[in-house]
């Protein structure tokens, strides 16, 4: 058996290796046409060269929007947008109110702690469930609605689907959220909605999927563009997972961790990951006004994170009652997942650090590109944690949670955070009330983030080091965390007053105002 | 990359090889492995306390599978030996977890088996551990003026103790209690048992 196993574990390793290699040939060998034509799909005639400026700057003078051939594109896909990303900001707040308050919980015990309702296994449960899947996965579905009628320059098909999908969602979600605060819980990290919701949810999946779908197949270019690759591989690759990872009665005992872990990881690299790197690749070129670096590296990264991310899984288990060769496969795979990381790494840095004065001329960009930093970061830094070595200190400590937010928040929600306020003005044809606040926002969340992240891993670190150290005893990794849990709500605090403050922005945009006249952004 | 329905299939493709690979083949191998015969399916009792267990979100905090002295010092804190994947035939779901902001809980049936000091621990952890960040349950107990027949009180030092009254245990702290009594897995583990040996296996044949 063992001898049977190795030969899989190297199977796996060879095919995914032979997959790159022919990907890389055949990009080498023209037999994929990547040029510089396929990257500028992303602009309207005349429109390449020209930074797209949104308005969030004052002194709206030099204010100029690219988008004449688009305007009934975009009229179409801007109300499941603002919807999607209207319900998106209403999980974020509600998300964070309950992550700040588990995140006090850790260093004041015995607070709020009368009902079962209110500790912390359930405020740090539901937390999780809203910001992810209300938040994010919203917040990117909204990127993808704009995105993908605007890469086939044709406009969004069957429009009423989305709003059916996004109250089936938020039903669904609502319905999870209760369930999860009286108890009532599938039990599995990721997974806690019980699954009577998760239908609910998988139908809504359909409801999104649909026109997006429908629009890939009417669209007006012969190109993907690369955001869509990502975007649709996702919008597969997600009810796959989550359907089959939510089968009741069907997995049990450590079996069912490895579905829990296959499922939770696949979360942060097939759907998270591409809606959120998707979208970045959007933007960066779009707001800057200059294609993408170079092309063909991007389908390296794009097939490579397929290949590579889809494994990644089992390295939460490093150490534990599963056989050593899945271990050690997904260990394999998370340091492979250097190889996309810097291709997307290459694309989205150098494209900026080329035109490092567009940061200056646009709020929003400086949001993705942080994002998009965030991303090259965590991905290094996961891939580092897979190590045996690394992982032994790291694994089962606050580290740990740094990292996923590093992922899910600092790269993510921030790329999110700069899309909607690129895409707010054209949506709503208006400008934002007080640029000013957006700024607040960007900074409140990267000094709030800041904190947070250096607390949790210096702290986490050190919990790590004194767990491995026989001699101290176990009540000295819990008192040492004390301080880095205190300032980690500090910088939870310090984000989710960014978050109140892209709420009133939100709201402020969408709000008709007398002034908005004479300042109204039109197209062209 | 031109085409809808060639990335489709790939893409799909790459996802259901990644099943295989970490899903249903380590299913299979582990499938296949003997039950210990010491392992005995819960209770009524120790299921209603699992129930609470997962239902508080105890996971969160506590892990459930001790790692073995070539990685780190586990047993050596009384943790248990590491386990094995036939140790968790009868949990779903599993309770493994990815956190230890407090001590791996897999063994805690043999390392503290009195109720009495279980119950006072859920109660107020402080009342044992100064140093202790676990939250109380005061909801699984009850304040009485005086213990009726059958009850079981909890012993509170004086410093938590309710003014005017007596803490009983309810129903439910009692399962909870039965639950992490249940958790012992210190027979031996069984040869065939599966767990990530990557460790012992550094520079010699395993």
């Amino acid at each position: 058996m063992p001898v049977t196993l190795g030969l899989l574990l190297t199977l796996s390793f060879v095919v995914s290796l032979l997959a790159l290699s022919f990907l890389i040939w055949a990009i080498a060998n023209r037999q994929i046409t990547m040029d510089r034509d396929a990257a500028t799909t992303i602009f309207e005639p005349g429109e390449e060269g020209h930074v797209d400026n949104d308005g969030t700057e004052a002194g709206g003078d030099h204010r100029h929007l690219f988008d004449p051939g688009r305007t009934g594109i975009d009229a179409v896909s801007a109300g499941p947008v603002l919807w999607l990303l209207g319900a998106a900001i209403f999980w974020l707040l509600l998300g964070s109110a309950f992550g700040v308050i588990a995140s006090l919980k850790l260093h004041l015990p015995d607070w709020l702690n009368g009902h079962a309702e209110l500790t912390f296994g359930r405020m740090r449960t539901l937390h999780l469930n809203m910001v992810s899947y209300g938040w994010v996965s919203q917040a990117g579905l909204a990127c993808v609605f704009w995105i993908i009628p605007r890469i086939f320059h044709t406009k969004l098909r069957k429009p009423k689907l989305t709003y059916i999908g996004l109250v089936l969602w938020n039903v669904a979600l609502a319905g999870g959220a209760l369930a999860i605060a009286t108890g009532w819980t599938d039990g599995e990290e990721w997974l806690e909605i019980p699954w009577q919701f998760d239908i609910g949810l998988a139908i809504a999946g359909v409801f999104f999927a649909a026109p997006l779908v429908l629009t890939t197949r009417a669209r007006e270019v012969h190109h993907i563009y690369v955001s869509g690759w990502y975007f649709l591989a996702a919008l597969l690759w997600f009810p796959v997972i989550f359907i089959v990872a939510n089968l009741p009665y069907v997995h049990s005992g450590v079996e069912e961790a490895t579905v829990n872990w296959w499922f939770a990881h696949n979360v942060l690299g097939l759907w998270i990951t591409p809606l959120a790197v998707g979208t970045a690749y959007y933007f960066i070129p779009k707001i800057i006004g200059r294609p993408i670096y170079s092309y063909s590296v991007s389908l390296l990264g794009f097939w490579g994170l397929a290949l590579f991310y889809s494994q990644v899984g089992i390295h939460h288990l490093i150490g534990g009652p599963v056989p050593t060769w899945v271990a050690t496969l997904s260990i394999v795979h998370s340091v492979m997942m250097f190889i996309p990381v810097i291709a997307v790494a290459v694309n989205h840095h150098i494209t900026v650090a080329r035109n490092l004065w567009a940061l200056k001329e646009s709020v929003p960009l400086r949001f993705v590109w942080f994002g998009a930093l965030m991303y090259t970061a965590a991905s290094f830094q996961g891939s580092t944690e897979a190590l045996r070595s690394v992982n032994s200190v790291t694994h089962f400590t606050h580290y740990t949670v740094g990292h996923a937010h590093l992922g899910v928040y600092a790269f993510a929600s921030v790329v999110f955070f700069g899309a909607a306020y690129h895409l707010l003005p054209h949506a709503t044809g208006r400008a934002f009330a007080w640029p000013g606040l957006i700024k607040a926002h960007f900074w409140s969340v990267v000094i709030g983030f800041a904190i947070y992240f250096f607390a949790l891993s210096i702290g986490g670190v050190l919990q790590g080091l004194a767990m491995l150290d026989a001699t101290r005893p176990f009540a000295d990794s819990v008192t040492l965390m004390k301080p880095y849990l205190e300032l980690r709500t500090v910088g939870g605090s310090l984000m989710t007053l960014g978050h109140i403050l892209f709420a009133v922005n939100f709201v402020s945009i969408l709000l008709p105002r007398r002034a908005d006249a004479g300042k109204r952004v039109t197209a062209a | 990359m031109n085409r809808y329905l060639p990335l489709s299939i790939l893409a799909l493709g790459i996802l259901a090889f990644a099943t295989l690979m970490l899903v249903i083949a380590p299913g299979i191998q582990m499938s296949q492995r003997s039950v210990p015969p010491e392992l005995q399916p819960y209770t009524e009792a120790e299921q209603r306390g699992r129930d609470q267990y997962v239902s508080l979100g105890c996971v969160y905090c506590h892990s459930q599978q001790p790692r073995s002295p070539d990685q780190a010092p586990d047993g050596d804190r009384g943790w248990g030996r590491p386990s094995v994947s036939s140790d968790y035939v009868f949990d779903s779901p599993h309770q493994l977890g990815t956190m230890r902001t407090g001590p791996d809980l897999l063994n805690i049936g043999a390392r503290l088996p009195s109720a009495a000091w279980q119950l006072t621990h859920l109660y107020q952890p402080r009342a044992i551990f100064d140093w202790s960040i676990m939250p109380g349950y005061p909801f699984l107990f009850e304040v009485k003026s005086a213990a009726a027949p059958g009850d079981t009180v909890v012993a509170v030092p004086a410093d938590f103790a309710p003014p005017g009254g007596v803490v009983v245990a309810r129903p439910e702290a009692l399962d909870l209690v039965a639950y992490l009594l249940s958790l012992d897995r210190t027979y031996p583990a069984p040869i065939d048992g599966l767990r990530d040996d990557g460790y012992a296996a550094r520079g010699e044949a395993p």
